[in-house]
């Protein structure tokens, strides 16, 4: 398959790109790193990262050594639904770990495993900026607070019947529309 | 009550919208400086203010400023710091969603006094949505004649753009924020040269948090007079703080700087309490980055004075027996609290946010990591507590940036303060094994 971003993510890069100042374009890769996991099933492949170097006229050792160091830049595939539950200090005084063992329960799988149809990938993360709701959990650029088992069963079935919520920003398009 | 400057119409419906926040007297610092000030005068006004950086290290806002340099024939830029990744903050979410307009006429405001005319929001990745929000709130802006060329017909022009981050703490510190901006990864700059020198593309950048950008709207309304005399001593003006964990009313508050912490814990207007009618054990003030604090030392300083809201207050009895105003992530705990664990769940945070490029930090990040691991499983062995706190103090003061110190005063205080129950997890063990 040929990397390539679609007509309309290609506009979005080049206007991403055109907010820096000339010569400093490489300012525009994370941002286009966001772009091209929701363009290409919420991971950077080798290919894709090579892509998006090409974009910008850097060296792909240059776009690897980023993806590497962010935390939401998935390095190898992910569920459709990439569930991420805020386990700090906040969210845990309140309850996270049970949270995290329920979903775990739920879907049979242990955190960083996807389920085997593909659908739910599980990960803990730190501190999301949302300890006031606490506990917490990301999913797509949603944030599901003041969080209960019940609460939880609900949004997976939600997203059972929904699905691709493995993207930033795919899914903030998602609610945009609807 | 205590007075509102940041939040007064926050739960006004529309006031994300421009047409709701200009009906509400938005905007009206963009007008009063741009018109009827020089780019100096609202640096002074600001410096008059007192104000403190509202991001963590608390820095006089006005004398940063002052430090740019104004002589270099570089573009200037001004830089928005809303990477808030601090584990119990989230005051600048809250502000950037529910009054976006808020942080854009601040950010007008404040370019116009350091002269620069691209200017940048650095938003934490994980903050997507918000960041949309601040894009729609930007797009008003322009189309209102408030961002873009000739702002209200004078010869001040402003690009305003929203850069996201993509999961990494260490971007909040303001070297590695510039280098993220960059399209690099977050590795916190040697410093000097400091960013007013050569900061983003070796420019001349002033890096501000977003409170401290908004508050630049109401100290330029009212004056910097007026303002200081908000608040108690140098702790000038309002705090967001950042209410968490185990209480009954969780969320945002504005509160007027010297408010007692008694108050701010216990009364309706506040968090109303701890939650259960359970006693009150332990808070952490300011952030993960802060000491933590027992009840006793909290509620009242070693003196037995009541301990206020306030950069002095709270840092009253230097680490001993004080703690910091930090980023206002003021997380409390009830009688329940395992603070081993508690410990262990910042620990492992330091851990994985270490960008490792100092060793002190990196390994020794990793050790108290492993150790607290250890203690909290009930694997522990009596030297532990020691090697802990040996390796907390050999990060300290070692390391490149800040992010060290912020892993190692956690550590020192809990274990200061309540070194019994680091005992009690080794002596489980013991009883395990021998019982
Ligand atoms: C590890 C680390 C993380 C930080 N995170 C943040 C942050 O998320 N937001 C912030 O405003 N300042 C943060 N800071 C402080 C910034 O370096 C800088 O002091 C601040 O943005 C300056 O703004 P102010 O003067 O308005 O407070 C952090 C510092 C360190 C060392
Ligand atoms: S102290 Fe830690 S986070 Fe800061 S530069 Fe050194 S290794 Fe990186
Ligand atoms: S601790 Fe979970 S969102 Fe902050």
């Amino acid at each position: 398959m040929e990397i390539k971003f679609s007509e309309q993510a290609l506009t979005r890069a080049n206007k991403i790109i055109a907010r820096y100042p000339q010569g400093k374009q490489k300012s525009a890769l994370l941002p286009l790193l966001h772009l091209a996991q929701s363009e290409f099933d919420g991971w950077l492949s080798q290919a894709v990262m090579d892509y998006v170097a090409s974009l910008l006229t850097i060296k792909p050792i240059e776009v690897y050594e980023v993806a590497t160091f962010y935390s939401m830049y998935n390095m190898k595939p992910v569920g459709k639904c990439l569930i991420e539950v805020c386990q700090t200090s906040s969210c845990w005084l309140r309850g996270s770990e049970e949270i995290v063992q329920h979903i775990k329960e739920k879907l049979n799988i242990e955190v960083g495993e996807t389920t085997s149809d593909g659908m739910f990938t599980l990960k803990t993360v730190e501190c999301l900026g949302s300890c006031g709701t606490a506990p917490m959990l990301q999913c797509g650029a949603n944030f599901y607070e003041n969080l209960t088992t019940d609460k939880v069963d609900e949004l997976i079935e939600k997203l059972r019947t929904n699905g691709e919520s493995s993207s930033y920003l795919r899914s903030l398009e998602v609610n945009l529309e609807s | 009550m205590g007075r509102k400057l940041l939040l007064e119409h926050i739960d006004v419906p529309g006031i994300e919208t421009f047409e709701v926040y200009r009906k509400k007297g938005g905007y009206a610092s963009v007008e009063k400086a741009l018109k009827t000030m020089t780019p100096d005068a609202v640096t002074d006004e600001v410096k008059r203010s007192g104000m403190r950086g509202r991001g963590g290290a608390g820095f006089p806002t006005g004398m940063k400023w002052s430090f740019l340099d104004r002589k270099s024939t570089k573009p200037r830029y001004m830089v928005c710091n809303a990477d808030e990744s601090e584990p119990g903050t989230f005051k600048d979410r809250y502000l950037m969603e529910k009054i976006p307009h808020l942080l854009i006429e601040g950010m007008i405001t404040s370019s116009y006094a350091l002269g620069a005319n691209t200017s940048f929001i650095y938003i934490r990745g994980e903050y997507m949505y918000v960041l949309q929000i601040l894009e729609k709130a930007i797009d008003e802006a322009y189309a209102k004649g408030f961002l873009g060329k000739n702002i209200l017909g004078t010869d001040f022009s402003l690009d305003l753009y929203v850069h996201p981050g993509a999961g990494a703490y260490i971007c909040g510190e303001e070297t590695a924020l510039l280098e993220s901006l960059e399209g690099k990864r977050g590795n916190p700059r040697l410093k000097p040269p400091f960013p007013a020198i050569a900061g983003l593309y070796a420019s001349p950048t002033v890096v501000n948090n977003v409170e401290t950008i908004a508050a630049v709207v109401p100290i330029v309304n009212m004056g910097g007079d007026e303002y200081a005399k908000i608040g108690i001593g140098k702790s000038t003006g309002t705090k967001l703080i950042s209410a968490s964990g185990h209480i009954n009313k969780p969320g945002v508050y504005e509160i007027e700087l010297g408010l007692p912490v008694e108050e701010f814990i216990f009364s309706e207007e506040y968090c109303g309490g701890v939650w259960k009618d359970r006693r009150l054990k332990a808070v952490v003030a300011g952030g993960s980055s802060v000491p933590i604090l027992p009840t006793e030392l909290i509620l009242t300083t070693a003196k037995g004075e009541p301990r206020l809201m306030s950069y002095e207050s709270l840092s009253d009895g230097g680490f001993a027996t004080g703690t910091m105003l930090g980023s206002g992530g003021f997380i409390v705990m009830d009688e329940t609290t395992d603070i081993v664990k508690n410990l262990y769940t910042f620990a492992r945070f330091y851990h994985h946010e270490s960008c490792g490029q100092c060793s002190p930090c990196r390994e020794g990040t990793g050790w108290m990591e492993k150790i607290l691991h250890r203690l909290h499983h009930g694997h522990g062995k009596k030297e532990d507590i020691d090697i802990l706190v040996d390796v907390a103090k050999k990060i300290e003061g070692n390391t490149i940036c800040p992010l060290g110190d912020a892993a190692a005063w956690p550590v020192a205080s809990a274990v200061r303060h309540f070194r019994k129950e680091f005992e009690e997890a080794v002596v489980q063990e013991s009883l395990l094994v021998n019982g």
